[in-house]
């Protein structure tokens, strides 16, 4: 039972902090808009293993209120920076913004090549 | 503790490992894929089959039913609201340019130069936002403003 324990912790605890690592080093606002999500995610999921293992459910009811922040949280953002945009005919992207970063890092690497 | 325990905590034991392994394998995607259209392909794995999988092995864990109908609505909830944040964030990753264009296959949201001008979107925005196309809505603005006028000047007139 306690390689069990360590498992499943070690693995939860290992994929929150990649997604603590993806929210803070970005590059986009997006980026750490879907770390978040998923991290709670994997915060409920955390919750759930606890209830399962110990098989206590007084932290049952905090998954739901987690699950429901989750995707209030990440719909109000995408509403937020949705509201401020300008579509291009030409493409229909935005047309006050440059091109994704990504993408400049990706031709730059193509042109050094 | 009977064979039929002893199994259906195995399987209960199988399930939870199985959710927190999808959970690690959201992490690297997210720090792995290069584009946020990626990410968000990796960072929804643990949310519906993770989820369902850690539900399913908790309500088998807890005794009661109480407890099962919360983890079933967790569930269910999750599979509602997943793709529509993820519709969402995704759309607004298109249109603000953090898309890698050089990667997609298929780009159904380009419009081509149709030349219709630029416009504001409709759909996701608050209710108080900037008109679809500013430049039209300002010509009959100004149309109307010119008619509000003359019918004022015919009134003195008369």
């Amino acid at each position: 039972m306690t390689v069990v324990y360590w498992a499943a912790y070690g693995m939860l605890g290992v994929g929150a902090f990649l997604a603590l690592v993806r929210l803070g080093i970005g590059p986009s606002l997006l980026d750490r808009v879907v770390a978040t999500d998923t991290l709670l995610v994997i915060i409920a999921a955390g919750l759930a293993v606890h209830a399962g293992l110990e098989r206590d459910p007084t932290v049952v009811p905090v998954l739901v209120v987690v699950s429901l922040l989750a995707f209030v949280g990440s719909v109000s953002v995408a509403r937020y920076i949705g509201g401020m945009l300008v579509g291009s005919a030409d493409d229909g992207q935005d047309v006050g913004l440059p091109e994704a970063a990504e993408e400049r890092a990706a031709r730059a690497a193509e042109a050094s090549r | 503790m009977s064979v039929l325990e002893v199994a259906r905590d195995v399987l209960a034991v199988a399930l939870l490992l199985a959710g927190t392994f999808l959970c690690l394998t959201a992490g690297l995607g997210l720090l792995r894929f290069p584009d946020v259209l990626a990410r968000m392909h990796a960072g929804t794995k643990p949310q519906v089959l993770g989820v369902l999988l850690v539900m399913v092995g908790a309500a088998i864990r807890l005794q009661g039913w109480s407890a099962t109908w919360m983890l079933l609505l967790v569930a269910v909830f999750q599979m509602l609201t997943a793709p529509v944040s993820a519709h969402m964030v995704s759309r607004v990753a298109y249109r603000r340019r953090h898309v890698r264009r050089d990667r997609l296959l298929v780009d159904e949201l380009r419009t081509g130069g149709g030349g219709a001008g630029d416009r504001v979107y409709k759909g996701d925005e608050p209710a108080d936002a900037p008109p679809e196309e500013p430049a039209t809505a300002l010509a009959e603005s100004r149309e109307e403003d010119g008619r509000a006028e003359n019918g004022r000047a015919e009134d003195g007139v008369r």
